[in-house]
């Protein structure tokens, strides 16, 4: 499968990259790890006129805590969150989630932000960064601005970017004490899309009293969705099996699955609420492990 | 039609400096087979799920199909061409004929590439980090056992015959 021919363009630096943006506006996309990109490129469901490779802007690739939150810079490929000593002790969440995406070869590539600016509701981290409350750095002609995650994703392969605006960092607050993540994935084969997929992010007090809770469901609707009513209701609540399996039902009447050839959407209710079962549950063991 | 901007790249494949001028819409794994006729880099499916296409881009596996040519420019590429030939088999090509770690074959340029990034970053590794190792690779003949074996023998060979620190 061949693309659709396109001038290939690769700035060295952010404003150079922003600058050809509101150049060529919508005849233009950004390439970054360009394992969702090119695929649909070469079903020519995607064909642009001018390709924007950012892989060669220094001071995007990073992983650090700094002022209070966990920053990912964009460029960071999901080979570098499984490698990173940061996000294998204090964000098993996160490394969770990476290494559920596709397979060892897309992860040399893929990158973090691409993954979220793609706006893929198939996608696994909408879904763990709804669960972490993050925030996405947008930069565009006027300097950065800061979008809340449960803002970000629009519609269907829609995100808050404006046209001339790149996805330039991740911001995760860094958990207190006593809190735990997990992300459990339904697929049909190693590297496959989620059939379902459950992000879970808890805090517990000393009594194990939940003070947050941050659920995200991937590929149950149009766009990654946040679990408001279940995160709600667990708040100031013992996470017992009780309450988790109310807070199960509440995820699965957030989602809106349709039927497809990974299930029926009977079905896919079905597994939010068990995988939500499973990560709350797994979510608190480790934040009782972490002291 | 508007003419699109051809562009310059040069490429290090297996050690052997290329310059080409590619239109860049030019996958990679077609600049490799067809600019530079080494063609034991296989395309299987063309969409990012059999691996028969991977490669080595500065050490990591990469599926040459889901690549540009451009972005390979001024970077190191390492093909099955490069392991090791006839005369001098790589272990991994080596525990794959000991091991029957192929049946059609279409699948192995792919798996060794696989199997040689994961060996560079793990030279001891279990059962479990080999099938996690080959996991974006698909073989519809041997059912996988020849294959973990094959690149267990390599891990085996390879860790004997290194110096010792």
């Amino acid at each position: 499968m061949i693309p659709k021919a396109f001038d290939y363009c690769r700035p060295k630096t952010l404003p150079e990259a922003v600058s050809l943006l509101q150049q060529h506006g919508d005849a233009a996309k950004i390439l970054s790890g360009g394992q969702s990109l090119i695929p649909m490129m070469k079903m020519r469901l995607a064909q642009p006129e001018y390709l924007i490779d950012i892989n060669q802007i220094g001071g995007l690739d990073y992983i650090k805590e700094e002022d209070g939150y966990l920053k990912i810079g964009s460029l960071t490929r999901e080979a570098d969150l499984e490698a990173s000593d940061l996000i294998r002790s204090k964000y098993p969440l996160i490394l969770d989630t990476a290494f559920s995406i596709a397979d060892p070869q897309v992860r040399n590539l893929a990158t973090v932000g691409g993954n979220l600016a793609h706006g893929d509701p198939a996608n696994d981290h909408p879904a763990t960064m709804l669960a972490l409350n993050a925030e996405v750095v947008a930069t565009g002609p006027t300097g950065e601005r800061s979008v809340p995650i449960k803002d970000f994703f629009v519609s269907l392969f829609t995100t808050a970017l404006q046209p001339n605006e790149i996805l330039t960092e991740i911001r995760i607050p860094v958990p207190p004490a006593r809190s735990g993540g997990a992300y459990f994935k339904l697929e049909r084969k190693v590297g496959d899309f989620a059939t379902v997929g459950v992000a879970a992010q808890v805090t517990v007090d000393a009594t194990g009293t939940c003070q947050q809770a941050g659920i995200g469901l991937t590929n149950v609707g149009g766009t990654p969705i946040k679990a408001n009513k279940a995160e709600e209701f667990l708040r100031g609540k013992p996470l017992d099996d009780g309450n988790i399996g109310q807070a199960a039902l509440l995820a699965a009447d957030d989602a809106h699955p349709s039927s497809d050839l990974r299930g029926p959407a009977e079905y896919k209710i079905s597994m939010v609420r068990e995988l939500t079962k499973r990560a709350l549950t797994k979510a608190l063991n480790r934040a009782s492990q972490e002291r | 039609m508007t003419t699109k901007r051809v562009v310059d790249i040069t490429v290090k494949v297996n050690g052997k400096e290329h310059s080409a001028a590619v239109e860049p819409r030019l996958l990679l794994v077609h600049f490799i087979r067809e600019h530079l006729a080494l063609t034991g880099t296989h395309i299987g499916c063309d969409t990012t799920n059999c691996g028969a296409c991977t490669v080595l881009l500065d050490g990591r596996a990469v599926k040459s199909c889901t690549l540009f040519t451009v972005q390979a420019d001024g970077r190191e590429l390492r093909t099955i061409e490069g392991i090791g030939n006839t005369s001098a088999l790589h272990p991994l090509q080596e525990g794959f004929k000991e091991k029957h770690g192929l049946q059609c074959g279409f699948c192995t340029p792919g798996m060794i590439m696989s199997a040689c990034a994961l060996l560079e970053k793990k030279p001891h590794p279990t059962e479990e980090d080999i099938r996690w190792g080959i996991s974006g690779n698909l073989c519809r003949c041997t059912g996988y056992q020849n294959i973990v074996k094959a690149v267990q023998y390599a891990a085996d060979k390879m860790s004997a015959s290194a110096p010792q620190a």
